[in-house]
């Protein structure tokens, strides 16, 4: 009936190879788990567009209509084309022509106007010299998300103004960069978040938040199901346990990766600059970043309850000093340490600059170093924690 | 294959000494020396709170010990506990396998862990073995008790281990069940694995080759069952008939009298001082009330050990 335990053992691998197995064997037994658990499973894909449609509606107010002021004293066709052109987008509401820089000021200060166009009064003669003159937008950013859209609108509508503009012997000027120079002056905030900026973001804090919920679990949940014991009295080492418990969920955050780049995309159409292959990356990094933190609070808390209060007691700050609420550079320097000490910090300065600014790897090694000392550091306190015996 | 010495030169399995283990200001393993010979079943036996499974979980290296020293097949209890690991099957109190794991995925799980060369067949061939072919993939926390502990018992025998520390493997299990499990312990030992295993059930300790008595932490008796009842000295008398109720309450602070026991409708009543204890039989015999002289059984002497302590412990 038995077979032959005793002297006789089964045959087993190299001690590498058991090592990779026993990873193996966490890896798959927590994949099953985690299929098995179906209210976790259906939140793996709901919670991240839950939250994302939420927050993106919610915050991602893109007013029109914003009450503006022209200021030149320029009247020939060109600077009238443009002012037509920045009417057309839309965002500019032309209510008023200033009589003179005090008076605009005022305009903004009481305000009356979000925006001050200004063109200087020799705007066309300097423009058909080809000598660039500024085209000046003045703008009110106390609010950016709503001064944001309009600025980015103007930069297209001017230019486009000034192809119908340009005909005949001034047809050169269409070619090659704008004939002008648009200068912004984001007054009061000079930060100057963009409205762009905030679905990536949300790509960042979402991440964060089911991340860190999901491995802050995993040690406690053996713990209070009475498994633990009998894993412990297993030879598995714990850094085989930790890698094998994390590995599943950086599948489940490249699905909710790409669950959110498509809806950041196609819904709030938010384009994407940089790489995909920059991206993709960096925010597995950013993942594992969190995963590993989360575990580490695992192998901390006594019980899941525990585990996550101390997500929340993460989440907070992550929110408000990682740059995501407030201007980063905008906080006391004391608060920008904290900052610094977020992965949330240098996900965000990643993610904006890929999707806005098409940065690549070398601009952003600073910030992926971070993210991956911090997961060092955090993979090493977890394996050091981790209790091997149960005393 | 297997590195390092599996078989001492004692020929022990277990040999530990002075075992202490304290949880904040309670000593709840207290100085305890146990030896295990290599083939044999031995029975661990105490009542609730005794410190059974602590001292199991310093056997294989779940709990440090506070004080003390031993060795598991020949590898040091404090800084082995890795080599141990691999060659200890540990079945712990409460099931504590994955219940949202099929009864396949469990043991595939356990042949991973421990490094077998083909854990899906090594799987395989554990679940035709203990029978569970046919529910292979229903889910472990589906089972009923009593084919929960034959998979536990199933996962722990897999990777073949030298050693098996059972605790309390048959509670909650139908007599039928006990009767199979108890059958397939033999079998192993036939085979060559040593076995600890606590129970409290006397039937098993009796099946046991020796047995060990723990009470608050500290080791009373150990040996074989025969050598336990004869040094225990008790003359034990089975009082069968009506009225025994009040005989029971009456005998309990008698001199002359250490145990009184009610066993279904007879009651066990023995004494260290044997004439003392003739002479209570004679004069309590009556017409309605026989008095038989009877070996002590296993049981009786726990009953006294446990009276014994109590009083002395107050
Ligand atoms: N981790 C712990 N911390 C504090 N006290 C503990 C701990 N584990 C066990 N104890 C205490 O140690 C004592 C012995 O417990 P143990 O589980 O070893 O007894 P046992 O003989 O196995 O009992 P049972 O037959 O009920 O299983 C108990 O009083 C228990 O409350
Ligand atoms: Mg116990």
């Amino acid at each position: 009936m038995s077979g032959a335990p005793g002297d006789v053992r089964p045959a087993r691998r190299g001690a590498l190879a058991q090592s990779w197995q026993r990873l193996v064997a966490m890896f798959v037994k927590e994949f099953i788990q985690l299929r098995r658990d179906r209210p976790t499973f259906a939140m793996i894909v709901g919670i991240p567009l839950i939250q994302l449609l939420l927050f993106g509606y919610a915050i991602n107010t893109d007013p029109k209509h914003l009450p503006t002021a022209i200021l030149t004293s320029d009247d020939s066709p060109i600077p009238r084309a443009i002012v037509g052109a920045l009417r057309a987008t839309d965002y500019f509401d032309i209510k008023y022509v200033a009589k003179g820089e005090a008076d605009a000021d005022a305009l903004i200060l009481s305000n009356k106007a979000l925006f001050v166009i200004q063109m200087p009064p020799d705007f066309s003669r300097r423009l058909v010299r080809g000598e660039r003159p500024t085209l000046l937008i003045v703008a009110d950013a106390t609010d950016p998300t709503a001064s944001s859209g309009a600025i980015a609108a103007a930069l297209g509508a001017a230019n486009q103004a000034l192809d119908r503009e340009l005909t005949g012997p001034l047809a050169a000027l269409a070619q090659g960069p704008p004939p002008f120079e648009l200068q912004v002056q984001r007054r009061y905030n000079p930060a100057g978040e963009t409205r762009r900026n905030i679905v990536p973001g949300l790509i960042g804090t979402i991440l964060t938040m089911t991340m860190l919920i999901y491995t802050a679990l995993s040690v406690t949940r053996e713990i209070e199901r009475g498994t633990m014991e009998a894993l412990l009295a297993m030879p598995v080492k714990p850094v085989e346990i930790m890698l094998g418990k994390i590995t599943p969920y950086v599948v489940v955050g490249g699905v909710q990766m790409a669950t959110i780049l498509i809806v950041a995309s196609f819904l709030f159409h938010v384009p994407i600059v940089g790489s995909l292959l920059v991206l993709v990356p960096l925010t597995l990094l950013f993942i594992i970043a969190n995963l590993s933190l989360g575990y580490t609070l695992s192998t901390v808390a006594v019980n899941q309850l525990q585990a996550i209060q101390m997500t929340f007691f993460f989440f907070l700050p992550s929110m408000l000093l990682s740059g995501f609420l407030f201007p980063f550079y905008g906080m006391p320097v004391w608060a920008q340490y904290i900052g610094e000490a977020l992965p949330l910090t240098h996900y965000l300065r990643i993610v904006r600059s890929v999707m806005l600014k098409g940065s690549g790897f070398v601009d952003l090694a600073a910030d992926a170093g971070a993210l991956a000392l911090f997961t060092l550091v955090a993979m090493s306190i977890a394996v050091m924690r981790f209790r091997q015996t149960l005393d | 294959m297997t590195a390092a010495p599996e078989t001492p030169a004692s020929g022990n399995a277990i040999e530990v000494s002075g075992l202490t283990k304290v949880f904040g200001t309670r000593t709840v393993v207290d100085n305890l020396s146990l030896r295990v010979r290599r083939g044999h079943i031995q029975g661990f036996l105490g009542p609730n709170g005794s410190g059974k499974t602590t001292t199991i979980r310093m056997l294989c290296g779940l709990l440090t010990p506070d004080a003390g020293e031993g060795r598991c097949l020949g590898y040091d209890i404090r800084t082995e506990q890795a080599e141990i690991k691999r060659r200890v099957g540990y079945m712990t109190q409460g099931f504590s396998l994955y219940r949202d794991l099929t009864i396949r995925e469990n043991l595939e799980f356990v042949a991973r862990i421990y490094g077998l060369e083909a854990p899906e067949a090594a799987a395989q061939a554990a679940l035709e073995r203990l029978g569970l072919g046919a529910r292979a993939s229903q889910l472990a926390g589906e089972l009923s008790g009593g084919w929960k502990q034959r998979l536990a018992l199933g996962a722990c025998i897999l990777p073949g281990p030298s050693l098996l520390l059972l605790d309390e493997p048959t509670a909650g299990v139908d007599p039928k069940a006990r009767r199979d499990f108890w059958d397939e312990i033999h079998h192993l030992a036939n085979e060559g694995l040593t076995v600890l295993v606590s129970t409290h059930y006397m039937d098993e300790a009796e099946r046991c080759h020796e047995i060990a008595y723990i009470l608050e932490g500290k080791l009373l008796v150990s040996g074989t069952i025969d050598d336990i009842v004869a040094s225990a000295g008790l003359t034990t008398y089975v009082v069968t008939g009506e009225g025994l109720d009040a005989l029971s309450s009456e005998l309990r602070h008698a001199t002359g009298v250490d145990m009184v026991a009610r066993f279904g409708a007879a009651l066990h009543v023995g004494g260290r001082d044997a004439a003392a204890m003739k002479a209570i039989a004679q004069s309590h015999a009556s017409a309605t009330q026989s008095w038989a002289h009877d070996k002590a059984t296993l049981e009786d002497v726990f009953i006294d050990l446990m009276t014994r302590n109590h009083r002395s412990g107050q």
